[in-house]
């Protein structure tokens, strides 16, 4: 039986942090360059324009795109048959410190929420997570820098089970409308539905690192996708917030069983910078 | 569309000229805090019961940012506006002592369109998540206070032709009002 080793993590992580900080995923500036080229508003094709151009600079100069390098989300899948120990994680912090402090990138976490704001000054804790998926031979490492501005855009809400399909749109709109032009639009959004209140905003967030170009494998999710895409494009947020066509560069929704008398719902922003990346171990 | 350049400190004469949705470039003089830095700077007016604002920064814009250490040759690797509507709570006063605009992204409190109005002070819209390209517009840097908060201590910098939206102009008109109404 195949051993996933702290190594592995950590110099799985020593590679990508600075590049996820520093080059767009291909999907993104991909939609990026597609709705800058279609956008007929005069100021959000200012801005779109100007993120184009960002990524670019970001890539050739080895520059972060965003100075909200974000907290390190780290989330380990494994498959029934790979063992590990228990230890797993313990390099992480250690390779987040080694790549946020060598490759220049911001350090934007505080020691504690409530008693203690003093930032750890090396971007530690990374927030970790251990998945066990039914499908054997996986070893699957999912990265995110998660930025400040969307994830405070975001929200878990408790429906119930009458509220059905409309009651999800609601739910997205009423966040994109309140929320999304804090968020850096065009936004990524990942949707969570199902599951209990704890485990709907991790839904939400994996949703999020399925590429924009990769269509949900169940056609009911991916109908709704792009049912929930067009509802928040016509909300002409638009890119920057300032009033366009995109709004959004896509949706993505993960569903789950739940409770007989629940409807969990949660929305997870991701910005135009939606730094993501998943790696096969 | 026509860009507005705006010499910074940026004067009455100019802030009173430009309206919600005006495309403009900064050039001069800009002051990067954010939310720590705002919590102190509040504490230090009230507990020395300051009447003008300190560090210099009265007449001064405050850009809401928390820079990336420096990288490719320029004082900031990456620099964007953060979320301003976290500094809501403490604009109105630093307004009414001095403060004449302020950068951010996103859409503001009431409270804020009326200080806006009330003291001639100018709210500016830059991209949020362009912080490579912004940082080309940045030719220095100078820590002035809070050094250890990190990226969030007070800093003086020097923008060039930095490109940003009227996002509240001294009639309290917020840029996102007004797009609202086109649709």
């Amino acid at each position: 039986m195949q051993v996933l080793s702290s190594n592995t993590i950590s110099d799985a992580l020593l590679v990508s942090i600075p590049r996820l900080a520093n080059v767009l995923p291909p999907d993104i500036l991909e939609a990026l360059i597609e709705a800058r080229d279609k956008e007929t508003h005069e100021r959000a094709k200012i801005v779109l324009d100007q993120l184009v151009l960002n990524a670019q600079i970001a890539s050739e100069d080895h520059v972060p795109i965003c100075q909200d390098t974000g907290t390190v989300w780290v989330c380990l899948e494994v498959g029934p048959d790979i063992a590990l120990n228990a230890n797993v994680f313990s390099k992480v912090n250690p390779s987040v410190a080694h790549g946020f402090i060598n490759s220049k990138l911001r350090k934007s976490v505080v020691r504690d929420a409530l008693f203690d704001r003093t930032n750890t000054g090396d971007n530690t804790p990374a927030f970790c997570e251990l998945r066990l998926v039914d499908e054997p031979g996986v070893a699957r490492l999912h990265l995110m820098l998660k930025g400040g501005g969307s994830d405070n855009a975001s929200r878990v809400v408790m429906l119930t089970p009458n509220a059905g399909k409309q009651g999800v749109i609601d739910t997205v709109l009423e966040c994109v409308k309140e929320k999304g032009a804090n968020a850096c639009p065009p936004l990524v959004i990942g949707v969570g539905v199902g599951s209990t209140f704890d485990k709907v905003a991790g839904l939400a967030k994996l949703a999020l690192m399925r590429p924009l170009n990769v269509p949900a494998p169940d056609p009911q999710v991916a109908a709704f996708e792009r049912e929930l895409l067009e509802a928040v494009n016509a909300t002409g947020i638009g890119a920057g917030g300032l009033g366009g066509d995109t709004t959004a560069l896509g949706v993505r929704v993960k569903t789950a069983p739940c409770h007989i008398a629940a409807l969990p719902v949660a929305v997870n922003m991701g910005c135009s910078a939606m730094r993501r990346l998943t790696i096969e171990l | 569309m026509n860009y507005k350049h705006i010499q910074l400190p940026l004067s009455k004469a100019d802030a009173r000229a430009l309206r919600a949705g005006d495309a403009c470039l900064l050039t001069g003089p800009v002051y990067t805090l954010r939310d720590a830095g705002h919590i102190r700077l509040l504490d230090e007016i009230r507990e020395k019961r300051l009447k003008t604002l300190p560090y210099g920064l009265a007449g001064q814009v405050i850009f809401y940012a928390g820079p990336t250490p420096p990288k490719a040759g320029r004082p900031f690797g990456a620099i964007g506006p953060t979320t301003a509507s976290r500094m809501d709570f403490a604009a109105p006063l630093l307004m009414s002592m001095g403060l004449t605009g302020t950068i951010g992204k996103g859409e503001r409190s009431d409270e804020v369109k009326k200080a806006c109005e009330e003291y001639s002070s100018v709210y500016f819209v830059a991209t949020g998540g362009a912080a490579a390209f912004l940082a080309k517009c940045v030719v220095s840097d100078e820590t002035l206070a809070y050094d250890d908060l990190g990226t969030e201590a007070l800093r003086r910098i020097e923008v060039k032709d930095m490109p940003v939206f009227v996002g509240i102009d001294t009639l309290g008109q917020s840029i996102y009002d007004l797009d609202r109404e086109d649709d």
